[in-house]
């Protein structure tokens, strides 16, 4: 048996120019549908959603950065899984990252509302796909279902794969080669890393322990594994707790 | 219009004639048509026929619900103080608070069949159980307490006066009675639980500062204060509805005595929740919240939601009609009385929105814009046809079985009266 693993992400936000392409990466990956007509932007599905914001101040001194918000994959007392009733939500000890199981959900959306983040998503509509795009279709992971919630799982098809390969070739470890998640790969800029926190010889893990790493509403005590980072103080303020308009807060 | 059901009627009582009894009925048929029609087009289409979205993950049911089972929690507490703490004159209103808590928590119960997006998974949550979840407690004890509810249903139902003719029914309805002590401890600790754990629903929230209490042990202190305020409002819900009755039915339903007994319940009750309330807000604004990195005067920025809506909560609808319930003065009108029992109907309510609407308009990162969200027409509709179920069912129930086992010795006692004035004024 493998040492348990804790997978992370850290998210250079100087580094990111909102391209949005981590989010197209992932939608192909996972096999989100496209988005029905009438959704907008509060109904749609998308694992990973890139903010925009700013430091409220007017022009000249406006400035802008773009922070990706994905499941922050919580490391204690992960709110979502306490409060589903039927464990369809849990936390894999091998490596800490929190999966969801469509096929048990019953849809009662109690793990949206435990989500700070708003990480999670409902299937407010039937999965449709365009004549002929369902022939993209990512075999490896299975399309979910109206009236379930989803939400980003590292890419759990892309670990079943690298485990599959490890297998074949005799090994008990996977190639952390083979495990990066989409919307990692798909980064042009570089701002996302994945890896394993627990590993003080990856760059996430390194990442981390920069000083001007942080991550978001850390104390409200869930131990997030998505650590973000920016040499921007302004940037750093968006851990914190909002503030509301007129109090100096920053605007998403 | 004779009436053509007067064989179903109880002895002794007197009800409308079949006519107009269908016209009272025929808009609330209507309206429940309406409203499935509304649910249908939820369950078949989906929730995409909701405004509610991946922000507002509960909308308008689940605060009416938590509303309605709040309200329906006279049932359990009305039993509690009659068959186990024997305060007797409350035997007069059992029967009715008894239909009202089946009313309201099947109507909850339906309405959440329809707000789940697999309604066919329900059963998953007795399959795979998580025990850490609130809302694996509160399935439990609501599935429970409605079967409970069902029983003591059953033997208002197997007394009206064609059923009692058949022997076998008699001999059943005997039987259950003699269980009704049972079902009433067992009626109280299932609904204490989940009246509890609905509150719990969100104390237990880490991610939502504005909703996450601090408590004892696995509860959090909304555990306790959703328990509080359900049984200070249950019995004011039961004093208006027989008021409501009265006044619909013209006719006397219940002595005085036993208005003024429910309010001092309520007025008592309410007046240890106000303070509970109190100290929890007080605790929750000067440590719970700031602990989360969240300062408290933060959410009452966001607008509409200002202090205005805490102080309505435990002053306007907690300590007045607390108040107006504990004076001996103000208790002695009526007037007085139902007004206060509707406030603290309403305080409830507005509790209830707090922790559901509130919580999930109120942004949680920097970057977050504070969101607003009106229920659709579907929702709107599907809330409705629980009201016009509801109003049916106690419209049957009051016509054909015996809700209030008073009525006709006060019948018979104003009848008396009124030919003794007469005699008095000399008309004889």
């Amino acid at each position: 048996m493998s040492a348990n693993k804790r997978y992370g992400m850290s998210i250079d936000i100087d580094k990111c120019n909102g391209c949005g392409a981590c989010m197209m990466a992932c939608a192909v990956e996972n096999n989100i549908p496209p988005a029905p007509e009438a959704a907008n932007d509060r109904r749609g599905v998308t694992w990973i959603r890139v903010y925009k914001v700013d430091n409220h101040l007017a022009y000249p001194e406006r400035r802008t950065a773009f922070v990706p918000v994905l499941c922050q994959q919580c490391g204690h007392d992960t709110p979502c899984v306490h409060v589903c009733p039927q464990q369809a939500v849990d936390v894999d000890p091998e490596t800490g990252i929190v999966g969801q199981m469509p096929e048990r959900c019953l849809g009662c959306r109690y793990c949206m509302v435990a989500c700070p983040y708003h990480a999670r998503y409902f299937n407010w509509w039937d999965p449709k796909w365009p004549a002929g795009m369902e022939k993209t279709l990512n075999p490896d992971v299975a399309p979910r279902m109206r009236g379930v919630v989803e939400k980003c799982n590292f890419c759990h098809g892309r670990w079943h794969a690298a485990q599959q390969k490890a297998a074949a070739a005799g090994q008990r470890e996977i190639d952390a080669a083979d495990y990066v998640p989409a919307c990692v790969e798909a980064c042009p800029t570089g701002a996302l890393r994945f890896g394993d926190l627990s590993d003080s010889s990856t760059e996430v893990a390194q990442d981390a322990q920069r000083p001007e790493s942080f991550r978001l509403l850390e104390k409200i005590g869930t131990e997030p594994k998505i650590h973000y980072r920016s040499r921007r103080d302004w940037v750093r303020e968006i851990a914190s707790a909002p503030r509301p308009e007129g109090k100096d807060g920053l605007r998403g | 219009m004779a009436s053509v059901d007067k064989e179903f009627i109880t002895r002794g009582l007197r009800r409308s004639s079949t006519g107009r009894f269908l016209l009272w009925i025929l808009p609330w048929v209507a309206l429940l048509v309406f409203g499935l029609y509304s649910a249908g087009l939820c369950l078949v289409k989906g929730l995409n026929q909701t405004n509610m979205d991946n922000r507002f993950a509960f909308g308008l049911w689940i605060f009416l619900d938590l509303t309605v089972i709040a309200l329906g929690a006279g049932a359990f507490f009305t039993g509690f103080l009659l068959y186990i703490l024997k305060i007797d004159e409350l035997r007069s209103v059992i029967n009715s608070a008894v239909v009202i808590g089946l009313v309201c928590y099947s109507g909850a119960v339906t309405v959440l069949a329809v707000d789940v997006g697999q309604p066919l998974r329900s059963w998953f949550t007795f399959w795979y159980p998580n025990v850490h979840s609130m809302l694996t407690e509160v399935t439990f004890c609501i599935s429970c307490y409605l079967t409970v509810l069902l029983i003591e249903y059953l033997p208002i139902v197997l007394r009206n006066r064609k059923l009692h003719d058949v022997p076998s029914f008699l001999v059943f309805e005997h039987e259950l009675h003699k269980l009704i002590y049972v079902l009433a401890g067992v009626g109280t600790f299932l609904s204490f639980f989940h009246q509890g754990s609905l509150g719990g629903l969100y104390g237990v929230l880490r991610g939502r500062p504005f909703a996450f209490r601090e408590g004892l042990a696995v509860w959090p202190s909304t555990f306790f204060l959703f328990i509080l305020s359900a049984a200070a409002v249950g019995p004011s819900f039961i004093l208006l509805t027989t008021w409501l009755v009265e006044k619909l039915s013209r006719k006397r339903l219940v002595r005085p005595t036993v208005f003024r007994r429910l309010a001092r319940i309520s007025g008592l009750l309410l007046a240890v929740y106000v303070l509970a309330k109190a100290v929890d807000t007080l605790v929750w604004i000067n440590r719970t919240s700031p602990g989360t990195g969240f300062q408290a005067w933060q959410y009452y920025s966001w607008k509409p939601f200002g202090t205005w809506i805490l102080f309505a909560e435990i002053v306007v609808f907690g300590l007045l009609p607390a108040l107006v319930m504990l004076t001996p003065r103000l208790r002695a009108h009526t007037g007085w009385l139902v007004t206060a029992a509707a406030m603290a109907c309403c305080g409830v309510a507005l509790n209830r929105f707090v922790m559901t609407v509130q919580t999930l308009a109120l942004p949680t990162l920097s970057f977050d814009p504070y969101l607003s969200y009106y229920p659709s027409w579907q929702e709107v509709g599907t809330f409705l046809a629980v009201v016009a179920y509801g109003v049916l069912v106690y419209s049957f129930s009051f016509r054909y079985f015996n809700l209030f086992p008073e009525e006709r010795e006060l019948r018979l006692e104003a009848a008396a009266q009124e030919e003794e004035e007469l005699a008095l004024a000399g008309r004889y």
